[in-house]
């Protein structure tokens, strides 16, 4: 291709970080269409190599990854550009401090941190000496909020998500580049009580031997035993639907992958959980990682991929640490590669981290991610099964649907499905934050009630009463305290006009400022919005602007609020402005943010 | 070859046809901004969506293809509750002025983009250029953010006004690999602020861009306007109602793309290619569309 | 384009040249078809393709033939269609045994393994197109160049089917039509030989007493040169051509143009020629300011329109002719383009199909075109699919390489190669109004290693001289030149006339001349300046 290219030079360390992930050599002087599509994957790796290593996407550095892959310099601009995580300005910090400041840390105090910060350490997203601070959507460690992430570039880098943060501590971890690290996690209810985190807190998650010693691996030997259309009939049989929000029977969307004449087969793992007071994947990941891969290959040999991929948010860097450990030693012990176990067949796991755009948790925006593109969704059809990854057939399941599965095939589908009730079979995993004694990730049999699973959380720390839930996040809606004994299946939320989304609980006592928060969820859908779709693009503004006039006590007219939630819903092109609208007019709905409609 | 129901009427389409195209059989137009022929439907306007039975959201008649049995709506409450908040968005947010396909339709569904409150003051140039996905100023709501800005003008031949720019993508296709396979542009940033962009937001004449003005060709808002067009329309002198059109052939080289000379005053003040032109398919190269300028207007 | 599997472009810089064909291309190259550039220069069309094939300046027959031996080692001929449809096979695929890849390698310049992958991809293709331009034409050996490839379709059967074929991309609007109306010195209209006692019998049956038009071909452009050198070719009426700018060693050009007895240049613009005339009659702009038909490199005959007025004086071309011949005591009977074209399909029988109201109506139409139903012809040569083949057989010709007309050589070591622009066009009568934002300029450009051995930069004013005339320019360095190669435009020549440099030895049959290759020397003539 006649490409124009920057002319800009790289630093030598900026050459050196993008050659070691994407090899040393010759820029070829050209490539062909075909070749230059191939190369492109490699982008995203390549720009988190120059983020990593100097803090910045320079000119230079952006140039030359340009050449080396055969992207045009505006389209990689488009894509260094729709990500949070990259940066290109001079005067952005490059040691930094990600500050939490959305649902469950707001509730524990991230204003005021942010507010002292800008007094310590200057203003958001202003570095003195590269040294700063800015704010950040959810980081998913909304069972210790108040939450940062400190990323220190070089070689390699610095990354340390932590929780229980305070102004000073934050600031000292910028100061000197360290942060503390986390703890061992505890779950909140008895052993027993447990299957998916039957190995939390009990089995070290960085130890295969340990994990083979708790039952790890049987899955996918008995896996390879059956077959893969053996495997597909009996997910099937056990009633796995999708945990990421869209409940679809997980059997139907491999059994549509394998059939596909047309190869490669993709399967990806959406591991980018963003979805703000999301957590349980993390926790998964974290603390399990060997049976999240396992499930994944077990998912990757169903659908007849022999390169699964993981796709991670970047803002998980402990949780990308203990599965690309998890995926190393399972290659050293033979049960991800050439010859898995012996049987002749080939089956690998790579990673492949997010760069901070909650829309990239939208299965087709994450496709586009991985291929190097801006995480914009595409329209459906064509559905990933007939055209997903490359245009090839393609399952996407998120964390904790894969982390089924061994359970399934070791355990049955019929005592798997036992454990929830007929039509949500299973347990499934709640993530409890907000004003609860004991927040943390629940495991319990789909069917508990609401009530039930707060119950886990000890109550209210102020030990006011709860006026509210805000179930399934911030694409979910809210739960007032008389709901609480509705039965968590897709069927009876859906009853009282609430969904269960992706597992969140954020429990609200009466002290909580609703208004406040519909600021925050707002404002996160017109910074989270890809703004493809007109609907989505200007109604996420258009909703911020209505709230923000409604909780400051401005005219909004409520006729528009309708309107504006039906070109949503109905409109947009993916899930993000499908639900953008759905916190809000449910809390109008339900009174929540005072004076009735 | 396939059978559907549009609106009540049975229709029959080969296989691969948009509902856009179907229901253009039976005489019934779809309003839409970002598809255009002679490009993949980029279904990102939504202006076009309409209802289809069986399907939980309204879908892009533009770019769904028709498929037996489907039964779909394109004048029900809930597609004309879309169709109208779209252009409520868009009226709200962008310079329409030049739009002027979009009047009849705003007039119709009884679009009124002022109920989304007054107009923010314009950005400042280079301000939208500069921000940053993830972050914005927080608002109070008491006026209506738009992508309102000075007009970039760092060429000889054309003008970007992206303060009437929808985003719908053509633009960018039509640069990248869909015709001229130039890549001088592409949406950068994200949301509210993505925007139209070179690398780094260099100036025209730094990028990649070869002035072929395919862009111009396919922008439907008049975001994009060739430096002559622009000029007229600053002196309040452009009237298409007065302009002719004439279809006649390159000359320049021996492909023989057919030109659309639009002439006022007796002056070609803009040359474009019927998109259905089986040479051009509606593309040019910069002789074709800027290399008329030797034809002298009259009295010069 | 679209739907062909393997692309061959040869001596053709379309990116540039052919922007809106070379979009064919790349929809091509996006279904899936292979893409191959053969150029000396790697142009930004070859930065395109799947291989570039670097040729030297002038191998291009050497190429084809070692294409051909590697089509004929590797079992790839079309045998059945070569008994069937073609003649001269054995003879040609003897001669071709000469050129084994790794042998002419040195006369090529082209690593054997890429001939090797180019035959192959292409011998094995369902579907295989040959698109060519000036690289090849443009030479003193043209027709034979154009025959080498010709050859390789033949051998492969790629020819007379769908997505298969061989097309001169036409370098200037009409550049087909001047010739199917007859402007060629052995043709009348619709290539009708005009020794043809047949054609000459219907075009009487028009035209009436043509005895006056010999009936033995004419000259071409080089010839009338050579004639008017000679001082037997007294008078000229030119239109719309700048021969004094656009012709290879124009000096010479202009000179014979000063010994006619009488010259009339009939233009739009005043040019360099039109300066030299007695008389000068300024026409229309063909393409707006008057209507017609243009004809253009897939043969598709397209109206042009008037949608603007004239200046003031300007006649339009058809009535200029008519109202001399009137002045001649000839009334031609046309009052009107419309009225040229009824006439036109009376004699050309690939036209007679098409009528004023088809061209209005359609999107133009291929010849041939026979009939007022018949559709038009997407792609020539269909009948070698018959069996038996109707008519000829397609000849395959024994060509063998020669050197370019004037290889470099101690007191000219460089060789100068001319091409075109994206932003420009010819000798920039038109393109010069445009005001690119593109446009440098001319320039002499060299590779590293040249400018290296000259000790030469970026910028460096220079004089650049051949064995007929010299020019003074500057340098701009293109990365991807080879050593021991130029390269210069002649978009610019009111500033530099590359043409007072280029050779004027041209083909025996086509009268072009090689554009292409000239031997030149660079001598510097100041310090580079400090920008």
């Amino acid at each position: 291709m006649d490409l124009r290219h920057l002319d800009t030079e790289p630093s030598r360390e900026e050459r050196e970080a993008v050659d070691a992930v994407i090899g040393e050599g010759e820029t070829l002087a050209t490539v062909p269409l075909r070749e230059a599509r191939r190369l492109r994957a490699h982008l995203l790796p390549a720009l988190h190599a120059l983020q990593d290593r100097v803090g910045r996407i320079t000119e230079g550095g952006l140039g030359y990854v340009c050449r080396r892959l055969h992207v045009p310099p505006a389209e990689a601009w488009g894509v260094v550009t729709f990500y949070a995580l990259f940066n290109v300005d001079e005067e952005r910090p490059t040691t930094v401090a990600h500050v939490c400041d959305d649902v469950a840390c707001r509730l524990a105090g991230a204003e005021r941190i942010c507010g002292e910060l800008a007094g310590t350490l200057g203003p958001e997203g202003k570095a003195v000496k590269g040294r700063g601070w800015m704010r950040s959507p959810c980081l998913g460690l909304c069972d210790q909020a108040p939450a940062a992430l400190l990323v220190v570039p070089g070689a390699p880098p610095t990354e340390v998500l932590w929780g229980g943060v305070d102004a000073p501590s934050v600031a000292e971890a910028v100061r000197s580049g360290t942060a503390p690290e986390r703890g061992g996690v505890q779950p909140l209810q008895p052993r027993e009580a447990l299957h998916l985190l039957r190995r939390v807190g009990q089995v070290d998650p960085t130890d295969i031997d340990a994990w083979r010693r708790s039952g790890g691996g049987a899955g996918l030997r008995r896996a390879l035993e059956l077959g893969p259309a053996e495997v597909i009939a009996l997910v099937g049989r056990s009633g796995l639907v999708g945990r990421g929000g869209a409940a679809f029977p997980t059997a139907r969307k491999w059994e549509a992958v394998a059939r596909q004449p047309a190869r490669p087969h993709h399967l990806v793992c959406n591991a980018d959980e963003s979805e703000p007071g999301t957590f349980k994947d993390r926790v998964l990941m974290e603390q399990d990682p060997y049976t999240v891969v396992e499930g994944v290959a077990i998912a990757a040999f169903a659908v007849g991929s022999e390169l699964a991929r993981i796709y991670v948010r970047d803002e998980y860097p402990l949780a990308r640490q203990r599965l690309q450990h998890a995926i190393d030693t399972l290659r050293q012990r033979g049960w991800l590669g050439d010859d898995v176990l012996g049987r002749g067949v080939k089956l690998d796991v790579e990673l492949v981290r997010g760069a901070g755009a909650y829309i990239c948790g939208e299965e087709t925006a994450l496709l586009n991610s991985m291929e190097g593109l801006r995480g914009e969704p595409r329209q459906k059809p064509p559905f990933p099964s007939d055209s997903g990854l490359f245009g090839q057939p393609t399952a996407i399941n998120n964390v904790e649907t894969l982390a089924n599965v061994p359970l399934i095939l070791t355990e049955g589908p019929e005592a798997w499905a036992a454990r929830g009730v007929p039509g949500s079979a299973g347990t499934r995993l709640f993530c409890l934050a907000g004003h609860v004694r004991r927040p943390g990730v629940v495991e319990v049999g789909m069917g508990t009630t609401l009530r039930e699973v707060i119950a886990l959380g000890g109550g209210t720390p102020s030990g006011r009463p709860v006026r509210a839930v805000l179930l399934g996040g911030a694409a979910g809606g809210f739960v007032t305290a008389d709901q609480l004994d509705v039965p968590l299946t897709f069927e009876d939320t859906r009853r009282i006009g609430a969904t269960m989304g992706s597992g969140v609980v954020l429990v609200l006592d009466d002290s909580a400022d609703i208004a406040d928060l519909l600021r925050r969820i707002t404002a996160f859908f017109r910074d989270e919005s890809c703004g493809q779709c007109v609907p989505c693009r200007v109604g996420t503004v258009r909703m911020e602007e209505w709230v923000a006039r409604r909780s400051s006590g401005g005219s909004a007219d409520p006729a528009l609020l309708d309107d504006l939630g039906a070109v949503l819903r109905d409109a947009s092109i993916c899930g993000l402005g499908q639900t953008a609208a759905s916190a809000v007019q449910s809390a109008v709905r339900l009174g929540l943010l005072g004076g009735g409609r | 070859m396939i059978e559907l129901e549009i609106d009540g009427q049975k229709v029959t389409v080969p296989e691969g046809t948009t509902l856009m195209e179907a229901a253009a059989t039976l005489g019934i137009s779809t309003p839409t901004l970002c598809w255009a022929p002679n490009l993949d439907p980029a279904t990102a306007c939504r202006v076009c969506v309409v209802e289809v039975e069986g399907s939980r959201v309204l879908v892009p008649a533009c770019g769904r293809k028709a498929e037996a049995g489907m039964v779909v709506r394109t004048n029900s409450d809930r597609v004309r509750t879309s169709r109208k908040m779209v252009l409520e968005l868009l009226g709200s947010s962008v310079d329409l002025s030049a739009a002027e396909q979009v009047k009849p339709w705003m007039a119709s569904l009884g679009a009124d983009p002022s109920r989304m409150g007054p107009a923010a003051p314009p950005s400042a140039a280079g301000e939208r250029d500069a921000a940053r996905a993830g972050h914005h100023h927080a608002t109070d709501g008491a006026t209506a953010a738009t992508v309102c800005q000075p007009i970039k003008v760092d060429n000889e031949l054309y003008v970007r006004d992206y303060g009437k720019c929808i985003l719908c993508y053509k633009c960018v296709d039509a640069c990248g690999e869909q015709a001229q396979a130039s890549f001088a542009i592409a949406v950068a940033g994200r949301g509210f602020d993505a925007r139209i962009s070179t690398e780094l937001d260099k100036p025209l004449t730094d990028s990649a861009c070869v002035y072929c003005g395919n862009c111009i060709g396919v922008c439907p808002t008049g975001a994009l306007q060739p430096v002559t067009e622009h000029e007229l329309r600053q002196e309040g002198a452009w009237e298409p109602e007065r302009q002719t059109q004439t279809d006649t052939i390159c000359p320049y080289c021996g492909v023989g793309c057919t030109l659309t000379l639009h002439v006022q005053d007796d002056r070609i003040v803009k040359v474009t290619s019927p998109h259905d032109a089986s040479v051009t398919g509606g593309h040019l190269c910069i002789k074709g569309r800027f290399g008329t300028r030797f034809v002298a207007p009259r009295g010069s | 384009m679209e739907e062909t599997d393997v692309i061959l472009l040869v001596g053709s810089s379309t990116r540039e040249a052919h922007p809106i064909f070379f979009h064919h291309v790349i929809r091509g190259v996006r279904n899936g078809a292979r893409l191959y550039v053969v150029d000396p220069r790697r142009t930004s069309t070859a930065a395109w393709a799947d291989l570039h094939l670097p040729l030297h300046v002038g191998a291009d027959i050497a190429l084809a033939n070692a294409i051909g031996y590697v089509l004929i080692e590797q079992g790839l001929v079309d045998h059945d269609f070569v008994r069937r449809a073609t003649t001269g096979f054995d003879a040609w695929a003897a001669s071709v045994q000469q050129y084994r890849p790794e042998d002419v390698e040195e006369v090529t310049g082209v690593p054997a393994a890429m001939v090797r992958k180019v035959a192959i991809d292409y011998g094995r293709a369902d579907r295989g197109v040959i698109c060519w331009t000036l690289g090849i034409t443009e030479h003193h050996n043209a027709v034979d160049n154009v025959r080498a490839l010709i050859n390789l379709s033949l051998a492969t059967g790629k020819i007379g089917r769908w997505g298969c074929g061989l097309n001169p991309l036409r370098g200037q609007n009409n550049v087909q039509g001047g010739g199917d109306m007859g402007a060629l010195p052995n043709k009348f209209p619709g290539f009708q030989d005009v020794v043809d006692p047949v054609a000459r019998a219907r075009v009487r049956s028009v035209w009436g007493d043509i005895d006056r038009t010999p009936e033995k071909p004419g000259w071409h452009l080089t010839a009338m040169f050579d004639a008017m050198h000679r001082g037997d070719l007294r008078g000229l009426w030119i239109f719309g051509e700048n021969p004094a700018q656009s012709e290879a060693n124009s000096g010479h050009a202009i000179d014979c143009l000063k010994r006619l007895d009488h010259l009339v240049v009939q233009d739009i613009f005043l040019t360099k020629t039109a300066e030299l005339a007695d008389v000068v009659l300024p026409g229309t702009a063909s393409w707006c300011e008057s209507e017609g038909s243009v004809t253009n490199s897939e043969r598709r005959v397209q109206r042009c329109r008037r949608a603007v007025p004239p200046p003031d004086g300007a006649r339009d071309d058809i009535e200029i002719l008519v109202e001399t011949a009137k002045r001649l005591g000839v009334d031609l009977g046309i009052r009107s383009p419309h009225d040229a074209w009824e006439e036109l399909r009376r004699v050309s029988p690939m036209h007679a199909g098409m009528s004023w109201e088809r061209l209005e109506a359609e999107d133009g139409l291929q010849w041939p075109c026979p009939s007022e139903d018949h559709p038009g012809t997407p792609f020539l040569h269909a009948r070698l699919w018959e069996d038996p083949v109707p008519g000829q057989r397609a000849p395959f010709a024994v060509v063998a390489w020669a050197p370019v007309a004037e290889p470099v050589d101690e007191s000219f070591p460089l060789l100068l190669t001319t091409g075109r622009k994206l932003d420009s066009y010819n000798t920039g009568v038109q393109s010069g109004h445009l005001g690119a934002p593109l446009s440098r300029g001319e320039a002499l450009e060299m590779g590293p290693g040249t400018a290296a051995e000259h000790g030469l930069t970026e910028g460096d004013r220079v004089r650049v001289s051949s064995r007929r005339g010299a020019v003074e320019t500057v340098v701009r360095i293109d990365p991807h030149l080879r050593t021991g190669l130029v390269f210069m435009t002649f978009h610019h020549p009111d500033q530099v006339d590359t043409n007072l440099l280029t050779v004027d030895t041209s083909d025996p049959a086509a009268g072009t001349a090689e554009f292409k290759a000239a031997a030149v020397r660079v001598e510097r003539l100041s310090p580079a300046p400090a920008s």
